[in-house]
Order: C-alpha cells, then sequence, then structure tokens
C-alpha cells in the first residue's frame, strides 16, 4: 500500500473511471510529462494493481435483457465435493461470475439470459442440475452501478 | 472467424462504439492488492412503506467510499452493496459507523466473500 502514493491514487481514479484517456490528457490533467505518466501505469499494470480493462457492454442492445444474480446453497448429505460443483457451475456459457461466500449461501453467480423464458431455461436445466446444489434463491437485478472505492 | 488487420478491427470497434453497443471502458482494480483483503456482499431489505426509501437510500449509500458497487433488484433482497475494507477491525468499523446509519433499512445479511472462481464479463453471444 505504501509503495503508491496520492499521485498513483488520482491516476487509478481516472483510469477506473475512463479507462480510455489518452496518455496526453492524464499528463495534462495531473501536470506530469507524458513518459511519467507511462512509467506509473506501466509499474500499475505489473504489479498487478490494475488486472485489466473492461470495455462496458449494452447488454440490452445484444439481446440479454435480464441479469438474474442466484444464492446458492450446497445440499451437504450428497458429499459432492466443492470442485466438482465449481468446475460444472464455471462452464456454464451465462453464469458469467461464481463467487465462494460464507453466510446464507455458499455461491453467488451472476446469470445473464435473453428474457424470463430464457432464464426459467437455463434454471431448470442447467442451474437446478449442478452435482450437489440445494436451495436457491433468485433475485432480478434492476439497476447497478460501479463505484470509484476508497481511491 | 475471418482474418483481422488491426486497421479493420480499428474500423469494427469505432462502429460498435457509435451504435452504443460498447458504453465505455474502465480499468479493473485489485483492491486486495492495495491492502484491502475484505469484500463483504451487505443485502439489505428496505422498509417500503416510506415513499422515497429507494433513493434516499442509494444517495446516502454512494457517500461511504468504501462502497465500490451498488444493485438493486426485484426479489427478496431490494439493494445489494459490495463494501471493502482492509481487515475486519475496519469492516467492523464501516459497518457499524456508516452503514448501520443509512435511512430506511429493515433488514441487513452479510455475506463475506472467500474466493471468486469465475469472473468474466464476457456475453454467451
Amino acid at each position: 500500500m505504501s509503495a503508491y502514493d496520492e499521485i498513483d491514487m488520482t491516476l487509478l481514479r481516472l483510469l477506473s473511471d475512463k479507462g480510455n484517456l489518452s496518455a496526453g490528457a492524464l499528463a495534462r490533467r495531473l501536470d506530469m510529462s507524458q513518459p511519467a505518466i507511462w512509467r506509473r501505469v506501466r509499474r500499475l499494470e505489473e504489479s498487478g494493481v490494475i488486472k485489466g480493462q473492461r470495455v462496458v457492454l449494452d447488454q440490452k442492445k445484444l439481446g440479454f435483457g435480464v441479469t438474474v444474480f442466484l444464492g446458492v446453497k450446497l445440499s451437504g448429505k450428497k458429499g459432492v465435493p466443492l470442485e466438482d460443483f465449481e468446475r460444472a457451475v464455471s462452464a456454464i456459457p451465462e453464469v458469467q461470475t461464481v463467487e465462494h461466500v460464507l453466510g446464507m449461501y455458499d455461491y453467488r453467480l451472476r446469470v445473464v439470459a435473453r428474457d424470463i423464458a430464457d432464464f426459467e431455461r437455463i434454471l431448470r436445466r442447467r442451474i437446478m442440475t449442478l452435482p450437489g446444489v440445494g436451495d436457491v434463491e433468485a433475485n432480478v437485478l434492476l439497476s447497478e452501478e460501479r463505484r470509484i472505492g476508497p481511491l | 472467424m475471418s482474418a483481422s488487420t488491426p486497421a479493420v478491427v480499428s474500423r469494427k470497434l469505432s462502429k460498435l462504439r457509435e451504435d452504443g453497443i460498447i458504453i465505455g471502458q474502465e480499468a479493473m482494480i485489485d483492491w486486495q492488492k492495495l491492502g484491502f483483503d475484505v469484500e463483504v456482499s451487505l443485502r439489505i431489505t428496505l422498509d417500503k412503506t416510506q415513499s422515497r426509501a429507494f433513493e434516499e437510500f442509494l444517495e446516502a449509500a454512494r457517500l461511504i467510499p468504501q462502497v465500490i458497487e451498488i444493485q438493486t433488484f426485484v426479489g427478496r433482497v431490494d439493494v445489494r452493496l459490495s463494501v471493502i475494507a482492509k481487515d475486519m477491525a475496519d469492516y467492523q468499523r464501516i459497518y457499524r459507523d456508516q452503514i448501520l446509519k443509512l435511512p430506511h433499512m429493515s433488514d441487513v445479511e452479510a455475506l463475506l466473500h472467500i474466493s471468486r472462481i469465475k469472473s468474466d464479463d464476457v456475453l454467451p453471444v
């Protein structure tokens, strides 16, 4: 943490908000030279603080009108290894994220579907048939915003 | 897929931007690398008898710097907040001093992140 200073934090704030700002634009905002900006961005990328670039897509325009978050509880009785469940669930293309969590549920899944009927098909044919799956709770996403965070 | 030259790809990308399919681009930050080792999902139920419950809750939640994601739902849960903290003591402080002071909450449930098994924003197109 101490390896990064105020300028790094400002740089991260700008890049996580508008990732496609040019080095020139960043240099002007921070009142620094372009090569200095390049060096800092490269260092943040090499150390893994910047994991990558995310292209933000309009899912609805691509025909994916519905995003659903599923809380999944594994049924302990069958004794299915976690790895089996994780491997099977990760292989479903409509499942975008799989998070192992501690609390009311064991896993949290983000699922995209074309519409509610499509979601029902995915839920019945793909999710409910997963090895070890127990209780499932579904919440349909209405809105989503990413915040800049404590930078 | 046919062979593409950088010029073709760059033309296609600008077309996707013009059509509004690509809305933006942002750098993804690894919060753990910056010392935020704890991530908690807070699933919140609001008191919907208050007509402005959603708006007032969201406005207040946006002011907490450690909230990195806000989602609203139809279902048993109304709102979900992703909260990051340096350690459990830091999380406890944020939870008591900031989260519990948010308006119109009727129930909060926490899920502590253990690991991320799959994370891609790829659409099954």
